[in-house]
């Protein structure tokens, strides 16, 4: 018999998709994991609308409005929720801003920057807000899993992820998770 | 500023006033910084090059301590206490009115360069507050009325010296002696003593009274002094805690400024004993104002006899006593940091053991005692162990110095047999109202109303001394949010757990007391409290979740009471935080909210 597969959706937020190619550095073991889950909405498929998932894998910190409504989706929509790499734990390079006010980071971009012309602060409705800060994304919905790295390395993922399907408690060696 | 050459020159006569010693850098950092109110690049490379260290150490040294500035600071640099028991006298709405009148934002410099005002942890004048330092000054009973004076006094450039005395008196409000503070001592009895007797007969006097460390931890004094006695080596150290930095405490101050010649013969003592012919007083930067009558006291001791050379005539009894500043560091009050920082170093506690008693300043075998613990050797020495023993309970025999403060009619210093009640203790302050209690500064126990029968001994409520009283006016949450900040700011951040650990839990607990939490992040706060005590490399971080644990079990309304109901919630306003962007880009539209509510309340004038 064969088992229905678990439904796993991923997301990048205020991230650089090095996690996501973290994920794709699985290399071969990707069809091992391709005959255990089945992807919902991630950058690697095409799917619009999140469904009802299992697992949903979060990169990034939550940088914008944008952010904000992914992120409580996914916590709505998923039964565990895992944040992974530096960037979703703590807010990473992105929060780097946070040092300084919202105001001065968009002045120097759009108002101080060289070379710009007709230099303003972009208030087109399509682009997301801005939120004052950069948050780790525990702080706005519950977290199961936290995965730390930058990015984590596949292997790390790949261990994860598999003591998870698996229904094993999480264990990961000190190396998996220590960068020192 | 000064003239370059002048700098360079009073910076060359710092340094060689301090004998060139690198053990002095502490001091020295101290004395550039009141030439120059900051510590400027310059300065500590010049430092440095002086003492033949690297700049990067001397900076390093210098970005550790609170009160050592790397950036410039005003001429007229007003730091208040900060403390809970502060907070209830009202500091806060003071601290931001002289902002205002200075036009200046909290930590800010005022843009001429005159003034600066911010916060720091607790002064020690708990029961004479709102407090604050002015240039590490302190100053008592602030209000509305004396900081009109004092911006009158700045804006009019008056040196600190022409301010109105009465700004900088500290009264020692001593509600009741026993043994320690009651008895008259004669100047050089305990000194007598212990020639008279001879240092075994001064132990076994010491074994018999059962004298335990009355900073905290409560080590048995004889045991310490032996074995110190016994290590191996000829230079061995006497150093006298009084770093006092526990909030709430203030009673070793009490000590420093009516008893000090108790407690530099206690020392003597304690030099003679183990064959010590140098002490050390590490005293807290915030008792700075203590220095000059403690330098003349130890000068007239000289004159006397009784300390330096060949003491009350005999060639073989040398001691002397130097007195070390600190700069604004609770941790130094540990005594393996305390002893780095005597060296000169940045005070990060050593690895234990090796204890201090065979390898403790400068590796040699020290004895490091609280303030309190060396006066009542003193008093030990000249009535007898056993006097001092038929006071207190089995295992904490003798007295013990109550620091009294927060919401209570008479607070002050109060001295009780080990054993006494905290119901006892709050009558006598006149606390009609508590509804609890935090003992032992924030690192101590939360205790609340159903456990006042509880008696303070090391049987049972161990104390350094503080003792803060809420009534039931107060908002416990209030006073563990403060708790929480002071070890984030005291952290001496060397270890993750205690580092990170620190500003999770004042998160945690921020979240709470805001409103934002759920029982999930109660929950969260017992984990991260666990791996604290655990984890943590010193006692500072090891103790430092006591508050919230404790608050957990003894007020747990106090939590409860505002939780959402929800199972999670955002740390933080998610609404309040997208408005700085809207005001930016001028954007109301839909998108720039999160939801309809906010879109609605938002549209609203
Ligand atoms: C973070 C921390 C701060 C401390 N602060 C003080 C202090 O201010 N005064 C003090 O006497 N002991 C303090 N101690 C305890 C000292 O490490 C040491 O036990 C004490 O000075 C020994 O003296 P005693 O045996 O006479 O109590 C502190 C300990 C820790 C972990
Ligand atoms: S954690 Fe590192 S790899 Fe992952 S999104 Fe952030 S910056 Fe990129
Ligand atoms: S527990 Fe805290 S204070 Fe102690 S060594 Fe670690 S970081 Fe420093
Ligand atoms: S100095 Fe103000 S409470 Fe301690």
């Amino acid at each position: 018999m064969i088992e229905p597969r678990l439904k796993v959706a991923t997301c990048s937020l205020a991230g650089c998709f090095g996690c996501h190619m973290s994920l794709l550095d699985l290399d071969e073991r990707l069809f091992d994991l391709a005959e255990r889950v089945e992807l919902d909405r991630s950058p690697l498929t095409d799917i619009k609308e999140l469904g009802e998932c299992d697992i949903g894998l979060i990169e990034g910190g939550v940088c914008n409005a944008e952010n904000v409504h992914v992120l409580m989706e996914f916590r709505a929509r998923c039964k565990t929720l895992i944040a992974i790499g530096a960037c979703a734990l703590n807010g990473g390079i992105p929060a780097m801003r946070n040092q300084f006010a919202l105001k001065d980071c968009l002045e120097e971009s759009y108002l101080r920057g060289v070379g710009l012309v007709d230099p303003q602060i972009p208030n087109d409705p399509e682009i997301p807000l801005l939120l004052a800060q950069v948050h780790p994304v525990h702080e706005v919905v519950k977290i199961d899993y936290f995965l730390p790295g930058c990015p984590p390395s596949a292997d790390t993922i790949w261990t994860f992820v598999n003591q998870l399907l698996s229904g094993q408690p999480v264990a990961l060696s000190y190396t998996q998770i220590h960068y020192d | 500023m000064a003239e370059p050459m002048t700098f360079a020159q009073t910076v060359r006569d710092i340094v060689r006033r301090h004998g060139g010693l690198s053990t002095r850098l502490l001091q020295i950092l101290r004395e550039v910084q009141d030439h120059l109110t900051w510590l400027p690049s310059e300065a500590l490379e010049q430092v440095a090059e002086e003492l033949g260290l690297s700049p990067d150490k001397v900076r390093g040294v210098a970005k550790f301590y609170s009160f050592l500035y790397t950036d410039p600071r005003g001429s007229y640099d007003i730091l208040f206490s900060d403390n809970i028991t502060d907070r209830m006298l009202g500091n806060r709405e003071l601290l931001h009115y002289l902002c205002e009148r200075f036009g200046i934002g909290i930590g800010e410099t005022r843009a001429d360069g005159v003034v600066s005002v911010g916060t720091t942890s607790c002064t020690g004048m708990c029961d004479q507050g709102p407090a604050a330092l002015v240039n590490g000054y302190t100053l008592t009973r602030l209000d509305r009325a004396r900081l009109d004076r004092i911006v009158e006094l700045v804006n009019g450039r008056i040196p600190l010296e022409q301010w109105p005395r009465e700004f900088f008196e500290v009264t020692s409000n001593i509600r009741r002696a026993d043994i320690l503070l009651g008895r008259h001592f004669a100047d050089g009895a305990a000194v007598r003593a212990v020639l008279r007797r001879g240092p075994e007969a001064m132990l076994d006097e010491l074994v018999k009274s059962g004298l335990r460390g009355q900073g905290g931890a409560g080590y048995k004094s004889a045991a310490k002094w032996m074995a110190c006695r016994n290590a191996p080596g000829e230079v061995k150290y006497v150093v006298c805690n009084a770093d006092e930095g526990e909030p709430g405490t203030f009673k070793d101050r009490v000590l420093m400024q009516d008893f000090a010649d108790l407690v530099f013969e206690g020392m003597t003592l304690c030099g003679r004993v183990i064959g010590a012919r140098q002490g050390f007083v590490y005293l807290r930067g915030e008792y700075r104002y203590l220095l000059k009558a403690l330098r003349e006291t130890l000068q007239r001791r000289r004159e006397t006899g009784l300390l330096g050379e060949a003491i009350l005539g005999d060639p073989s009894f040398n001691f002397d006593i130097d007195i070390h500043l600190g700069a604004g560091a609770y941790v130094c009050g540990e005594e393996s940091a305390l002893i780095e920082s005597l060296e000169g170093k940045h005070g990060v506690p050593r690895i234990r053991p090796p204890f201090p008693t065979t390898h403790g300043y400068l590796n040699r075998p020290t004895v490091v005692n609280n303030v309190e613990t060396f006066a009542a050797a003193a008093k030990i020495a000249v009535e007898g162990g056993e006097w001092f023993a038929s006071r207190g309970t089995a295992e904490s025999k003798g007295t013990k110095l109550l620091s009294l403060s927060g919401d209570c009619e008479r607070p002050g210093i109060y001295e009780y047999p080990f054993g006494v009640t905290v119901q006892r203790v709050l009558e006598d302050c006149g606390a009609r109202d508590a509804q609890g209690i935090q003992m032992a500064g924030p690192a101590g126990h939360t205790v609340s109303a159903k456990q006042f029968g509880r008696r303070i001994c090391f049987e049972d409520l161990a104390t350094g001394g503080s003792f803060m009283v809420f009534d039931r006016s107060r908002d416990i949450l209030d006073g563990i949010r403060n708790f929480t900040q002071f070890f984030v700011h005291e952290s001496c951040g060397f270890c993750t757990p205690c580092r990170v650990g620190t500003s999770l839990m004042r998160d945690l607990v921020t979240k709470v007391h805001t409103g934002h939490g759920t029982r999930q992040d109660l929950e969260e706060m017992r984990k991260l409290g666990r791996i604290m005590q655990v984890a943590c490399h010193c006692g500072l971080g090891q103790t430092a979740p006591n508050p919230v644990l404790d608050s957990l079990d003894e007020f747990p309304e106090a939590y409860e009471r505002r939780l959402r109901s929800t199972a999670y919630e955002p740390a933080f306003d998610l609404n309040a935080a997208l408005e700085e962007a809207r005001q930016l880009t001028g954007r109301r539209d839909p998108g720039a909210y999160l939801n309809e509510r906010d879109l609605l309340l938002g549209a609203m004038p």
